[in-house]
């Protein structure tokens, strides 16, 4: 009976002595052994941890302490943020038994705030992928449609959060990973500003680009997970020493005046039908809080895959050197030499897709290379981001689709299939706010076939105030948040 | 394009190995790919400075002082092969 | 015909951090293995690296000390390859944007005086150690000193002789100690020198092949790898052969050149800037400021001594040459207060040849400069003579004492009471009364046998100029 409560919902049975964290937990367990076997959610279930968390909370309540809104809370940790003593595994048979000695800064905070872990979930390997079948352990199905992928790479995050196995969950989004897969999946994802959530603890994939975010069911909740998990954080250079505002502040003062920016660029021909109405549907109700919203054009917008592409894989190639089987993770068995015992322990640790990636981004860095893609590429976003800062001077926010498609069988039929590029394809709306480092967040916006449509909010750097208030103004306005999968 | 035996030599360097298959599958993938990625060319960015880093931020440090490291048993916690509180691995000469 | 040798170094230098370059652990050496680390210089998943302040100011530094221009902004680079003492698979380094570039040196020696340019300094982080298990076969890894910062100097081809290099690197090892920029313990690794060497026709202005020998770490080793190496290359060129590009390895024990990694081996360390890591921009306040901070270095240190104190040029610059000596050297001269000439002839002498005996460096010298300072007074004022001032320098050495405590000891001290001395050589002169006589009538050489008689009969501790001062008194009464 709590499973499909939000966060602040659940916070306020806690307060009023209606429920108790453990009970709580323990439906979040319940939920999890009942439902996971089918979605594959989860790679670790950390069940008795979450009583011990949650009696924790409880005690602490019993002996009449005030406790922060988030304690007792269920949430998941997708499984490429490191948490002390806890299976940490990226999907990967590389780090199948990697238990890390310490913990994430996001995860830490949440962890403080007496949030109550219900396990780490599924992702495609490293984060590489927009499907979440590229796990070296198991693939995740979206609760809409057992028969579709729910997006990636945080496909695990979105699906327990959609399916009612945890409250929210915490992710991390390189180039779209926590919001197309909730756009698939029909939940609330968010990306702050890159620099806004320490790196710290998240496993790289893509440095430059790697921000930690979240999963919740509504606005509100989003607001409130991420007045804790921002802040800034000395053990990342990246870390953004700037005022943290109390998110849930704003949210509730309309969007009266705002201008917004619609860019034609997300409505071509590779975008479904289904999904340009709804956005479009979405848009005019957007008109009807009081905005003004305007076709605006990010010229660069078809230049962003490629950049992405190189720069990423490039990223990637050295950020998954450092598994070599000498300090952790897996080796290979048989070996003669230092040699074989590189080679053998990355080409048997690595998945496919992670093998071509890395390949790839090793080529774009050698030496004659560098420049014709690497150094391009980078240029190319500074275009990208060219782009923004102009459209920015005139317009509050952007408001576009989150994801080209809706939840698909495997692999996008008859878009992605044959484009060189397929494995990013479905983040082709969600990577050039990546590449700007700018606050994105997806938010339902109804249904194409039956299956959940995101509309995407972009914002300016540290502007998520207007991004979740706008956002806000829209979800209260309809209903889709109160909505969820038959499972 | 990129040649079979390219694609054998970037695998080196990453420490991979790929069996026949794989490397011509991967060959033509890259194909595909590098010949897509060859539209950024149509862009004009000799005026462009790259992105390395998207915060405007320099000069980031910490200061100079001690802070305990890690029990050495920690260290080798998650250590595939140890010995003597060290890492093992085969002779290099 | 008649061939000259091309050199280049590469100096690695250990900065005197207390702190990794990357992470809080300490940079202290020794240890039990692994236990100066933690997630960040094991290159675990997900930790970052901040850059530790204390690196940029001492690379700013040794820069500004080398007349090198401070680059207002510099970057860092990723390294990339695969060795087990490398933990992230990359070593964060400074490729495109070094923090200080165009430099020089200016070395003596017996070709004269010469510049060497320095076309770089950049900062990048240090290695773990393997170590090889002899019970097993296998090789171990010990990542203390992974993640030490390091300072990389990278000389021009300027150097034509192993006297040349030597004379490079010890400059350098002297500035970086002036300017406290790093400890220099070369017995710990903490300064390392490659070595960049071809060799060409003399008269030839292109360059022959190069090879790299790396990881030298004495002067000794230095000196020996580039005159072996410099033969070997001949030799290859003589006997029709061509030199090969390739890194050797030179054993200092066994005196064996070998080459390490043949030209066919694949390299190509793709380097790109760090995302982990943001740019360091200076600006001239900084940089002021340090350069306030620096030190007198030796050059100017070697040119005080000789302007103001009258040392031989020779000498300043062998005295400067090593900071604990130089230190050791003015305080010397402070507590003396006499000729500072007369300081650095001990110095020069007694104190290099003992060091050199005992193999001991400058920074060990087992008493405190008052002490040399206590045996010059004792000379100055004749408490002893010269040679017992080199039996108390001695004795000193191994002990550490006090003069005056060695003076007594050793039963040294000087009979300059001019009181006691009239009284024995009146009594000398009594029992030698045909010497008197001969003196008397000319034959001055007697009274050589009369002060040797007045040494005798004090036991060889009067003074011998007070002796021959009275003794010539009564004599020519």
């Amino acid at each position: 009976m709590y499973h499909y409560m939000t966060a602040h919902q659940l916070a306020e049975e806690i307060r009023k002595g209606n429920a108790s964290a453990s009970e709580i937990a323990r439906s979040a367990m319940d939920r999890i052994e009942r439902l996971d076997p089918e979605i594959g959610a989860y790679i670790t279930a950390t069940g008795d941890r979450a009583l011990e968390a949650a009696n924790r909370v409880d005690e602490r309540l019993a002996k009449g302490e005030a406790v922060p809104p988030l304690a007792g809370i269920p949430m998941a940790i997708m499984d490429n943020i490191c948490t002390q003593g806890i299976l940490t595994t990226c999907a990967s048979r590389m780090l199948y038994n990697f238990i890390p000695p310490y913990s994430a800064d996001a995860y830490e905070r949440l962890e403080q705030a007496g949030s109550v872990l219900t396990g780490k979930t599924n992702l495609d390997e490293f984060g590489i992928g927009s499907s979440t079948q590229g796990s070296a352990f198991k693939k995740t199905y979206n609760p809409w449609d057992l028969g579709k992928v729910p997006g990636g790479s945080g496909g695990g995050a979105a699906a327990a959060v959609a399916a009612g196995m945890a409250a929210f969950a915490l992710g991390t989004d390189t180039g779209g990973s926590i919001r197309q897969p909730a756009a698939l999946c029909g939940v609330v994802g968010m990306k702050p500003t890159y620099g806004r959530v320490s790196r710290h603890g998240l496993v790289a994939f893509a440095s430059s680009m790697d921000q930690a975010g979240v999963v919740t069911r509504d606005l509100r909740d989003c607001a409130l997970v991420l007045n804790h998990i921002c802040g800034y954080d000395p053990r990342d250079s990246m870390s953004a020493n700037v005022a943290v505002p109390d998110f849930r502040a704003g949210l509730g003062e309309g969007i009266k005046g705002f201008k917004i920016g619609i860019p034609s660029e997300y409505f071509g021909e590779g975008t479904e039908q289904g999904i340009k109405e709804r956005v479009q549907e979405a848009v005019k109700v957007i008109e009807g809080l009081g905005a003004a919203c305007d076709e605006v054009s990010l010229p660069h917008t078809e230049y962003a895959l490629s950049a992405y592409y190189i720069i990423s894989s490039a990223e990637a190639s050295s950020n998954l050197a450092r598994y070599d089987g000498i300090r952790y993770g897996y080796k290979a068995e048989d070996y003669t030499d230092l040699e074989e015992l590189f080679v053998k322990s990355r080409s048997q640790g690595f998945g496919e897709e992670v093998k071509r990636r890395v390949i790839i981004g090793t080529y774009f860095l050698t030496s004659g290379k560098l420049d014709v893609y690497f150094i391009k590429a980078q240029k190319v976003r500074a275009l990208v981001k060219a782009d923004f800062d102009r459209v920015f001077e005139d317009y509050d926010l952007l408001v576009c689709p989150t994801s080209p498609v809706a939840a698909y069988s495997d692999q996008p039929a008859g878009k992605g299939d044959g484009h060189p590029l397929n494995t990013c394809l479905p983040h082709t709306f969600t990577i050039p706010a990546s590449l700007a480092g700018l606050p994105a967040l997806s938010i339902p916006c109804g249904f194409s076939e039956g299956l959940p449509v995101g509309l995407q909010f972009i914002g300016k750097p540290f502007g998520e105030e207007a991004l979740l208030r706008a956002a806000y103004a829209y979800e209260q306005s309809t209903n889709f948040h109160t909505m969820h999968p038959q499972v | 394009m990129i040649t079979k035996r390219e694609v054998e030599y970037v695998a080196g360097l990453a420490k991979l190995a790929l069996t026949y298959e794989e490397r011509d599958r991967f060959t033509e993938d890259f194909c595909g790919i590098l010949e897509h990625l060859n539209r950024l060319d149509s862009l004009d960015t000799d005026s462009v400075e790259p992105i390395a880093c998207i915060l405007p931020y320099n000069n980031v440090f910490r200061e100079d002082v001690v802070e305990p490291s890690m029990d050495g048993e920690k260290v080798l916690e998650n250590a595939p092969d140890s010995l003597n509180g060290c890492f093992r691995v085969p002779r290099v000469v | 015909m008649k061939y000259e040798t091309v050199i280049g170094l590469e100096i690695h230098a250990e900065l005197a951090t207390e702190t990794k370059i990357f992470c809080g652990c300490t940079t202290r050496f020794g240890g039990k293995e692994n236990t100066h680390c933690c997630p960040v210089c094991l290159g675990m998943p997900g930790v970052l690296p901040v850059l530790n302040r204390k690196v940029v100011e001492y690379a700013v530094k040794a820069g500004l000390a080398t007349n090198c221009t401070i680059n207002r902004f510099s970057r860092f680079d990723r390294k990339n390859y695969f060795y087990p003492d490398l933990p992230k698979a990359y070593q964060v380094s400074q490729y495109y944007y070094p923090l200080c570039e165009k430099g020089y040196l200016e070395i003596r020696g017996t070709f004269g005086s010469k510049k060497v340019g320095i076309t770089r300094i950049h900062i990048e982080e240090d290695a773990g150690k393997l170590l090889h298990d002899a019970e097993d076969g296998s090789t171990l890894v010990d990542y203390n000193r992974g993640g030490v910062p390091l300072i990389e100097i990278v000389s021009e081809p300027d150097m034509r002789s192993a006297e040349e290099a030597r004379l490079y690197a010890e400059k350098i090892k002297s500035i970086l100690e002036y300017t406290g920029v790093s400890d220099c313990r070369m017995q710990e690794g903490s300064l390392r020198f490659d070595v960049n060497l071809s060799v060409r026709p003399e008269g030839s202005n292109g360059l022959g092949t190069r090879t790299e020998i790396k990881n030298l770490n004495s002067f000794r080793a230095l000196v020996n790898a580039i005159e072996n190496e410099s033969a070997r290359q001949v030799k290859v060129l003589e006997s029709g052969g061509e030199v090969v590009q390739e890194t050797r390895k030179w054993d200092d024990v066994t005196g064996k050149n070998t080459s390490l990694r043949s030209k066919e081996e694949a390299h190509d360390y793709r380097y790109f800037p760090d995302p982990d890591l943001v740019p360091v921009v200076l600006d001239e306040e900084y940089i002021d400021r340090v350069k306030r901070e620096l030190p007198e270095l030796p050059d100017v240190r070697s040119r005080r001594y000789v302007e103001e104190w009258g040392l031989p040029e020779y000498d300043a610059g062998v005295i400067t040459a090593s900071l604990p000596l130089a230190s050791f050297f003015e305080e010397c001269v402070k507590e003396y207060g006499g000729d500072p000439k007369a300081v650095s002839n001990w110095v020069m002498g007694e104190l290099m040849r003992m060091l050199n005996e005992k193999g001991i460096e400058a920074d060990g010298i087992p008493f405190p400069a008052a002490h040399l300072a206590g045996i010059l007074r004792l000379v100055d004022d004749g408490t002893i003579s010269g040679s017992a001032a080199k039996r108390v320098f001695t004795e000193m050495f191994e002990t550490g004492e006090q003069p005056k405590v060695l003076v007594e000891r050793l039963g040294l001290s000087q009979i300059s009471d001019e009181k006691v001395l009239t009284e024995v050589i009146k009594r000398v002169m009594d029992k030698n009364p045909k010497s008197v006589e001969d003196y008397r009538s000319g034959a001055t050489k007697a009274m050589g046998f009369l002060v040797g008689q007045t040494m005798k009969e004090t036991r060889g501790k009067a003074n011998p100029a007070l002796v021959n001062k009275i003794l010539k008194q009564l004599l020519d009464e």
